[in-house]
């Protein structure tokens, strides 16, 4: 034993430390260009993301049945109120719904006198965000479904108020995902009022979005629902994403300074749902092949 | 000799897992920027410590699993970690003699450097972030670092006697 630590407390006798730190930053900046150029690590990822999943899985655990006691011990009549509350929007939600039918089927036939493609109709499945930090440098999160349950990546995420953003990596049994508030995301929008088309751009703030490509006379109101437009193929046309809250117009600069919130609860959602559009799906897959 | 020295490596690994977790429990958005780079915080420990058994190579390996479990460039934390490691292994006879305000101090130095290359990093990459991502951690874990220190020596002493 002592002869052992007093071994290892001699530096000289590490062997060949220099050369082995200097192969090993050589070897990380390599896989950095690897990583940053094109995606050829992905395996790499997806096979030390699944090794990864235990340890996400016991971060959440503790969240998970922390939320599994308040359900269940929630008093009686809290649930009864609840229930009772969730009983009129859905009856609220169903009288809309209604309506929609009748709308779509009437959309449809005008689609058909335009000689228009028909909408596809997107399928939605709900998924759960893990009570997981992932990138402290980017606004992302991680979804607690992964490739088995179908993910892909550019897949689009909303919640029941609008759209929170979309997929950029999937492993096995998780995948990750960047919200539309990261400053490296932009968003193809239209004003649902007059069709005006923009880009909604992520500004580091989870209740802010940046419009920073109206020009001046641009017409757009305080109050305006942006959605998505469906130009970069991406996100489905339709979905609801922020409202303009304010617009500075400056008179010597070519573009308006527009800014907007989110309709989705970037920072308390839990549950989300992933959007399979078909089209989409049938795209990624074909890139995947390439 | 290999019982010692297996005895001597669970307590590590076990402190390096947790380690792991702490990087990925989530935090109210005020305090995310102030979470202290504890992989490193402990990496620095164990390669001071036991220099010997955990040096550059596996800072490098838990680097990699640290760039999957974050989702940042794959090597950005390796060659980070690996470097600050480095760092620790060729001068622990140095810092295991000093007093912990002056070890205190050391560490504040190791952390600004291990986040400077972060930041080199992401610079070079394209990734931009606000300034307090950067340093926020460098403080954070200055401050916990001695409270680190009196933990991971109990539970090295308490490893080595039970051996």
């Amino acid at each position: 034993m002592v002869a052992s630590r007093s071994n290892s407390s001699n530096p000289a006798r590490i062997p060949a430390l220099g050369v082995r730190v200097l192969s090993l930053i050589f070897l990380g900046i390599i896989l950095m260009v690897l990583d940053h150029r094109e995606n050829h690590l992905n395996t790499v990822r997806k096979t030390i993301g699944t090794a990864v999943y235990p340890l996400r899985v016991l971060v959440d655990t503790p969240f998970r049945t922390w939320e599994w006691v308040r359900e269940t011990t929630t008093a009686r009549n809290t649930l009864q109120l609840e229930n009772s509350h969730l009983r009129t929007q859905r009856l609220l939600t169903n009288a809309r719904l209604q309506r929609l039918t009748a709308l779509e089927a009437e959309n449809a036939h005008l689609r058909d006198l335009l000689e228009a493609r028909a909408q596809v109709r997107d399928e939605v499945r709900v998924a759960e965000i893990m009570a997981v930090d992932a990138n402290p440098y980017r606004h992302n999160i991680v979804i607690g479904s992964g490739d088995l349950e179908g993910v892909y990546d550019g897949q689009a995420i909303i919640d029941a108020d609008g759209v929170v953003g979309q997929v950029i990596r999937t492993d096995r049994h998780t995948a990750q995902a960047v919200l539309i508030s990261d400053p490296g995301h932009a968003l193809p929008v239209e004003v649902n009022r007059n069709g005006l088309r923009t880009i909604a751009v992520g500004t580091g703030e989870l209740d802010r979005l940046d419009l920073p490509f109206l020009p001046n006379n641009a017409d757009i109101q305080r109050g305006d629902l942006l959605v998505t437009s469906g130009m970069g193929g991406v996100f489905p046309t339709g979905y609801p994403v922020a409202v303009v809250d304010s617009i500075n117009r400056i008179p010597h600069e070519p573009f308006a300074d527009v800014t907007a919130t989110p309709e989705a609860a970037l920072d308390k959602v839990r549950e989300i749902m992933l959007i399979f559009s078909t089209d989409a799906a049938a795209d990624s897959t074909s890139d995947a092949d390439e | 000799m290999s019982r010692d020295r297996a005895s001597r490596r669970w307590p590590v690994i076990v402190t390096i897992l947790i380690a792991l977790m702490l990087m990925m429990i989530p935090l109210p958005n005020w305090a995310e920027s102030f979470r202290p780079d504890w992989v490193m915080l402990i990496l620095i420990y164990w390669a001071m410590m036991l220099p010997r058994t955990w040096s550059v190579g596996y800072a490098w390996i838990i680097g990699i699993v640290l760039d999957v479990a974050q989702g940042t460039l794959l090597g950005q934390h390796a060659v980070a970690l690996c470097f600050i490691v480095f760092i620790t292994v060729r001068f622990n006879l140095l810092l295991r003699v000093f007093p912990v305000s002056q070890l205190t101090a050391t560490v504040f130095v190791l952390l600004a450097l291990y986040q400077f290359l972060l930041f080199w990093i992401n610079g070079v990459a394209g990734v931009t972030a606000p300034a307090i991502d950067y340093w926020a951690p460098v403080i954070s874990g200055t401050v916990i670092w001695p409270a680190a220190y009196m933990f991971l020596s109990g539970v090295r002493y308490r490893a080595r006697s039970r051996a």
